[in-house]
């Protein structure tokens, strides 16, 4: 344990990773530590809290309970990094917000003064992805891979958040067809598809969920109708809430929209750094692939199987 | 910012269009807004849009000239805050921060959905979480996080409870709790106000 690790960061989990895909958490901490990145818990963070909702509700309140967030990684000395676009778009929102105005900041740490702390500002929040192609880059990712996939078609989701606002993201300003996350996908053989519409949101942000699942689900159901037609064997994504919503959201296009998807839907939804683990040859059991439980009514809904035989056959 | 648009926020507007909305919006330093020149490039952007009534360029102009029906449509809640609109705005108007700033204003007036008001007040409020894993009514989230080698409960709020009492002390600090009340107060009025309205139309009816 006292070896010397490259980077360190103050793994913010947020709400959808923890407690509804813990097989995300699971992929990213054995991913991390595989490439010499310590991830440090953050005790007792909270919700970012949710960009679309309780933003929406209350900016005050949003932009005090985020900065409470980033003090935690502040006080270990850490960059605080997510693997959640939603948590990135608020984290890394707040954080420039209170940047560019001074007198917002001021008045945060006074209501953050009330519990006993205190935030400066001085370290950025990151996204996982982020993390990956900026801070360890391409070359050293590909160091790492093991085995690579031989035929495996990819449709990449990115998600809005990671990308949007583009004046606050680390892309230079690149947000119509970022490459970035296709780039980390194709260094494990895997060909990342083209697919219609491919940057379009999955439909589950904005509190458009919350609100009306019908309307989130006709989004997903436009993306699944674009990814089927393109040939894809599996979705790859960088946020569990478009995961959530590709995934459970599957269940739920296949149910309302029945008269007019034909077939069922049933592609896997897969987070990149369990593809990339099980290409540096981490045991699918420790990237949260394998099911080890007699649990109903959990994630994943769409059945992962497919992806696993395809790892059966090319990852030897 | 140039020039043509700097003269297009500061212009003087005749007193009906410098709605009560558009002053709050000037107020919270959004007055970018008047820049607006309604080119749709929001609307044709917007995939939300493609399915539903909601309309982006329709709600910032009833937003600049006072039609306040723009704060009791659920059109405003199916923005998935994508931000196309705020990327391709040719006039720079940050516009997805403009219409999370109108649910701020609509929700200040308690136009909030029942699910969106259980989300705030059941559940963030109440456990420092959006999506919760704890308790009795979670216990297979807990199994799952366990079946995946990992502990049952994360070492978030979840694991420490002074946290959530630290989250609300900030949440009321910052007005949530209040705001909240408010909400409930004023949706319940409304409800009651129609309660009564359709006990009248149905006594009219019986002594017809």
């Amino acid at each position: 344990m006292s070896e010397k690790k490259n980077w360190r960061y103050g793994f913010f989990l947020g709400c959808v990773i923890p407690n509804r895909y813990p097989m995300i958490e699971r992929s990213i901490r054995e991913v991390f530590e595989e490439l010499n990145a310590e991830l440090l818990d953050l005790p007792g963070a909270s919700c970012c809290p949710a960009p679309g909702v309780f933003r929406a509700f209350h900016i005050p309140t949003w932009l005090v309970i985020a900065a409470r967030n980033i003090s935690i990684a502040e006080e270990l000395g850490v960059n605080p990094i997510t693997g959640c676009n939603g948590c990135y778009g608020t984290l890394r929102d707040a954080w420039y917000d209170l940047e560019h105005n001074p007198e917002e900041k001021k008045h945060v740490n006074q209501l953050l003064a009330k519990v006993g702390r205190k935030y400066n500002g001085n370290l950025e929040p990151k996204h996982v992805v982020q993390a990956l192609y900026l801070d360890m880059g391409l070359d050293y990712l590909r160091d790492h891979i093991k085995y690579k996939f031989k035929d495996l078609k990819v449709a990449v989701h990115y998600g809005c958040h990671i990308v949007k606002p583009s004046d606050k993201r680390p892309w230079n300003g690149e947000y119509e067809a970022p490459e970035f996350l296709d780039e980390i996908v194709e260094i494990t053989g895997a060909k990342s598809i083209d697919y219609k519409d491919k940057y379009m949101c999955c439909g589950a942000g904005g509190a458009v969920r919350t609100a009306v699942k019908e309307v989130a689900a006709d989004f997903t159901r436009e993306k699944l109708v674009n990814i089927r037609d393109a040939g894809a064997d599996i979705i790859i994504n960088c946020c569990p809430f478009c995961h959530l919503q590709l995934d459970l959201g599957q269940v739920e296009v296949n149910n309302f929209y029945h008269d007019i998807i034909g077939e069922p839907f049933k592609i896997p939804v897969i987070y990149i750094t369990q593809l990339l683990g099980v290409a540096m040859g981490i045991d699918p059991n420790r990237l949260g692939l394998i099911k080890n439980h007699e649990l109903s009514g959990v994630s994943p809904f769409i059945p992962v199987e497919p992806f696993m035989e395809k790892i059966k056959q090319q990852l030897t | 910012m140039s020039d043509n648009v700097e003269k297009y926020i500061k212009r003087k507007v005749y007193k009906s269009e410098n709605s009560r909305i558009a002053q709050k919006f000037v107020d919270a330093g959004l007055e970018k807004i008047r820049a607006c020149i309604n080119c749709g490039t929001c609307t044709g952007s917007c995939p939300s849009g493609r399915r539903t009534a909601y309309r982006t360029r329709s709600a910032i102009r009833k937003a600049l000239t006072g039609d306040e029906s723009v704060l009791q449509d659920i059109d405003i809640w199916l923005c998935s805050t994508c931000y196309y609109c705020y990327e391709r705005c040719p006039r720079d108007i940050p516009v997805t921060d403009m219409i999370i700033k109108l649910r701020n204003i609509a929700v200040e007036e308690g136009y909030i959905l029942d699910s969106h008001f259980t989300l705030a007040n059941d559940i963030f409020y109440a456990t420092g979480h959006g999506v919760p894993a704890n308790g009795e009514a979670n216990k297979k989230w807990q199994d799952l996080r366990e079946s995946y080698g990992l502990p049952p409960l994360p070492p978030t709020v979840h694991s420490y409870p002074e946290a959530v009492k630290e989250c609300q002390t900030l949440m009321k600090e910052a007005g949530f709790r209040k705001l909240l009340d408010n909400a409930k107060k004023l949706k319940e009025e409304r409800k009651s106000v129609e309660e009564n309205k359709e006990k009248e139309q149905e006594k009219e009816k019986e002594s017809k």
